[in-house]
């Protein structure tokens, strides 16, 4: 199985951008994925990664910028010349022809010796060689996801691009194929770049997230580093949730910086902070951070604020959500998680919030409706 | 409740009276053609006899009048079928400025009488000197038939979901391969119920090909020359063997599909 | 739009607008628009001018001059204002007859018989059977049935619904309901078309929202199908005015009931009063081209095919 598929290639996106008569899809695009990497381009709806996507496989020619390819220029070549298979969204599987036929289809068109024999093996290796006489409408939705991966894997590509492919799963087979998917990007060794707008799903299958919003990628790295340290707002809250306070630095050592918020002192490691001056925002993930019934003690390693109210409080099973109100702070998240011991504590109560300082991350910009 | 119940079966049943109002002309050139009739006149019932079925072409003129009709809906049909299959894919598919005044000028053709577009051809084509006869006959019919292939084959492709062509790309297939392999066999059901709509309307048309025909005859021509006199029980054989075919065609395609749609869907 | 509903699989439409451009367009689209352009608009200037000859000099029958005389016009236009007033009247009941009866045959298939596709499709087929018999056959079969002494006359006046001196042929009745009957498919189609699209769930909610039969008809219903109802009167309204076969007296005409058409037929084929004829013409299609645009105007042409 290992000789099946040579290793894949390394993709190059230079200043990429994509405009379409009455808007621009994509802003300034660069984007560097090693070979062999597990790349999640993560993003809402509207963001441009399909429309990145299809760039990528041909299906569209930039409006500026290149694509290349294992180092190759192939902005302009067209698609069906393209070391890049797809799978789509819908799967997209021929109608009129057998589930081997489909897979046999990319072999046939590049003239490869025996495509018959390398397309079932192909179905054998997502275990739907039984069905290979089969009809695509005569498959459910996963089998046909199946056969959609295996048609585009049997030609060895480069890189393959998977366009939301699980969006019409259900939760159960969803999970299933996540890992099976992780499972034979692993033992294949090709270059996967999986388009999603699922952060779970992103940041549980990919070694490297790509968030992209409004037609740039706004944070790239390991999922864990993107979920511990986010360096732009929209990151900060669209993978995760994030509690955000802005101010202007007001103290900076060494190896910290502050900002005063409402009379107390928010301080964030140096190393952890995108911008040194003027007014930032600094973050804490809700888990993160704790609340107390009588005011902390003050520390150089914790943040705390308050006095506040208990305002709100929802059970997700995993963790209790508290949500605080501190006078001219705003609203704090707070999750504890469920061991058994959940704090007692009822709406209206008085609380003090805290969080350690090397748990906070300053970000780059400011949130929507904070610009000076 | 129970005059809600009646109230239900107003419509069916007059769909059924419809219906027979519909078929009756129907059957009684069916059953005329059955009709022992002497010479032209076949008004009165004179007994059941197969030997019109038998001998339709001893009637004179009558199946050298159905060849023409025959070769001429057969060109004719090749010929639009081919153009207004493009036409309708670039409708569909292509982004492009006349769009509007596309479409107008193929909806024109179908919203104009008959007598017009006849009076037309045989006035242009008698400008241009040319001699009436097959030539004049088929570029008529392909030019009345080319606005319906377009709006039969359009629906078609319609329905062609454009990532399925995009999908063949990616897999390596060529634009003209993607055509062949993909557009084209998802797309013939439509194309083949195009060719046939375009066969029916060229066999059957009278008035244009009248004014354009010269000495040519074609099977409604002989028809209406026969009115004057009487038409033969063989004319009616000739209909009613045409009818019975398009129905069993028709029947067949949409029974055909329907088991196979059935068969597919067994098997999960 | 018409025609559509007898292509395979036409309800299952996905919404794919147009997507590319690019020189292949021209490719697909110029032989066929060319040849509409030689064999359709190029007649109709060719009918103009002809409506605009005068009589060679030298008084030779059947020959004409290019000129700029406007008396054919004034000829038809005075001369056959019966015919044209006739035309337009039974064309008008013809088209109203078409659709009273299409509609609610349309809409049976189109709507009620949803659950049982394989019914649908081949009621529909039953349909639109008329459409492959010959057209002149189906209107001699009628003619029959409605001489004067065929038994159907006779049960008629059996039963004292018709006096023993009262016939059909030759009669205006007669050629509006040859007319109605030979172009109902051209008006059935159109309406099971737009009724076939028809979302249910529509109805549903009127009822909900306290509408009776008879208003979800009027207020939900009719306004819905409108498109289908003004497409298919405008493929049977103008074709009938210019229709000649059903008023002619070898079919269910007679003398006085000669239209448009008929009139067309006898000025080019007999008389070679090309002139007259392409002025007619010309003056229907006018008629034509303001009702369509009337239409375009208003509905735009996304929806014209």
């Amino acid at each position: 199985m290992k000789e099946f598929v040579p290793a894949g290639a390394d993709l190059e996106l230079r200043g990429i951008r994509k405009e379409f008569p009455g808007f621009t899809a994509i802003e300034n695009l660069d984007l560097q994925i090693p070979a062999g990497e597990f790349v999640a381009l993560l993003g809402p709806s509207g963001c441009g990664k399909t429309t990145t996507l299809r760039i990528i496989a041909g299906l569209e020619e930039p409006t500026r910028g290149q694509v290349l390819i294992g180092g190759k220029d192939v902005t302009f070549t067209k698609p069906h010349e393209r070391p890049v298979n797809t799978v789509f969204q819908s799967y997209a599987l021929f109608p009129h022809m057998t589930i081997l036929e489909n897979v046999a289809f990319g072999l046939r068109r590049r003239k490869m010796a025996n495509p018959l024999q390398l397309a079932r093996e192909a179905l054998d290796m997502v275990e739907l060689g039984y069905a290979a006489e089969r009809r695509p409408q005569q498959l459910s939705g996963g089998q046909q996801q199946r056969v959609a991966l295996a048609r585009a894997l049997v030609n060895r590509p480069s890189l393959l691009l998977l366009d939301e492919p699980l969006g019409a799963l259900d939760l159960k087979l969803r999970r299933q194929m996540q890992i099976e998917l992780k499972a034979i990007q692993m033992e294949v060794g090709l270059t996967f770049l999986h388009v999603t707008h699922d952060q779970e799903e992103a940041m549980d299958m990919a070694d490297i997230v790509a968030v992209m919003n409004k037609g740039r990628i706004e944070q790239l790295g390991a999922p864990e580093a993107l979920y511990e340290r986010p360096k732009t707002a929209f990151v900060s809250t669209f993978l995760g949730q994030s509690n955000l306070f802005v101010g202007d630095v007001v103290e900076s050592s060494a190896n910290s910086l502050s900002i005063s918020v409402a009379g107390s002192k928010i301080s964030v490691p140096k190393n952890r902070a995108e911008k040194h001056d003027g007014t930032i925002a600094i973050g804490v993930r809700p888990e993160k951070a704790e609340f107390h019934r009588t005011q902390p003690a003050a520390s150089a390693e914790l943040n705390i604020l308050g006095p506040g109210e208990i305002v709100d409080i929802r059970f997700t099973g995993v963790s209790n959500q508290y949500l605080i109100n501190i006078p001219n702070v705003g609203n704090i998240t707070v999750f504890a998680q469920n061991i058994g011991i959940s704090p007692v504590i009822e709406l209206g109560e008085q609380v003090w919030v805290s969080f350690k300082v090397e748990h906070a991350f300053g970000l780059v910009d400011l949130p929507a409706g904070n610009e000076a | 409740m129970n005059r809600y119940r009646l109230s239900r079966f107003i419509l069916p049943i007059y769909a059924v009276i419809a219906l027979v109002y519909l078929l009756i002309p129907i059957v009684y050139t069916i059953v005329f053609s059955f009709n022992n009739s002497a010479g032209r006149t076949n008004t009165i019932w004179q007994g059941f006899t197969l030997d019109k079925w038998l001998n339709a072409c001893q009637r004179p003129g009558i199946c050298e009048a159905v060849g023409n009709s025959l070769l001429i809906g057969g060109v004719s049909t090749l010929i639009a079928t081919a153009l207004g299959t493009a036409i309708a894919y670039a409708l569909v598919r292509y982004q492009f400025k006349a769009r509007s005044l596309v479409s107008l000028s193929l909806f024109l053709p179908m919203a104009t009488p008959e007598v017009v577009m006849g009076a037309g051809l045989a006035s242009l084509f008698f400008n241009l000197g040319a001699g009436y006869g097959y030539m004049t006959i088929i570029l008529a019919h392909v030019m009345f038939c080319l606005s319906f292939v377009v709006v039969t084959v359009k629906a078609r492709v319609q329905t062609l979901d454009p990532v399925l062509e995009e999908a063949g790309r990616d897999l390596y297939a060529s634009p003209s391969m993607v055509f062949w392999k993909i557009t084209f066999p998802l797309l013939l059901p439509g194309i083949v119920s195009a060719a046939l709509l375009a066969f029916a309307l060229s066999f059957d048309d009278f008035i244009i090909t009248y004014f354009n025909a010269g000495p040519v005859n074609t099977f409604p021509l002989f028809i209406y020359i026969s009115a004057a006199k009487g038409v033969p029980a063989e004319a009616n054989v000739i209909a009613s063997a045409v009818f019975i075919l398009a129905i069993l065609i028709v029947i067949g395609t949409q029974v055909g599909s329907n088991l196979r749609q059935k068969r597919l869907f067994a098997i999960k | 739009m018409a025609f559509a509903a007898f292509s395979p699989s036409a309800s299952k439409q996905k919404s794919s607008s147009p997507v590319k451009s690019g020189k292949i367009v021209l490719v697909l689209l110029l032989p066929g628009l060319l040849y509409l352009g030689m064999f359709f608009m190029v007649p109709l200037v060719s009918l103009i001018i002809t409506s605009l000859e005068t009589p060679d000099p030298s008084g030779a029958f059947g020959v004409y001059q290019y000129a700029l005389d406007f008396s054919a016009y004034q000829r038809v236009v005075v001369d056959y204002f019966p015919q044209i007033l006739r035309s337009f009247g039974y064309a008008f009941l013809a088209t109203l007859l078409a659709v009273l009866i299409a509609y609610p045959l349309a809409y049976f298939v189109g709507v009620r018989l949803r659950t049982r596709p394989l019914v649908q499709k081949l009621t529909l087929t039953l349909v639109v059977a008329p459409f492959f018999i010959s057209f002149l056959l189906r209107t001699i079969a009628w003619k029959q049935i409605l001489s004067d002494n065929s038994p159907t006359l006779e049960f008629l006046r059996s039963l004292h619904l018709l006096g023993p001196q009262q016939y059909f042929l030759g009669t205006p009745f007669a050629v509006v309901w040859g007319l109605t009957y030979n172009f109902i498919p051209f008006m059935v189609l159109p309406l099971y078309s737009s009724l076939e699209r028809l979302d249910l769930r529509l109805l549903e909610a009127a009822g909900d929202l306290y509408a009776s039969p008879s208003a979800v008809f009027r207020r939900v219903t009719l306004p819905l199908t409108m498109p289908g109802v003004i497409s298919g009167t405008l493929l049977t309204f103008i074709p009938i005015t210019g229709d000649y076969v059903n008023a002619s007296r070898d079919f269910l005409g007679a003398s006085d009931t000669s239209m448009i058409g008929n009139m067309v037929q006898a000025d080019f084929l007999q008389n070679s009063d090309y002139p007259a004829a392409s002025a007619m013409s010309a003056v229907l299609m006018a008629v034509i081209l303001i009702l369509v645009t009337v239409y375009v105007r208003r509905t735009g042409t996304e929806e014209l095919l």
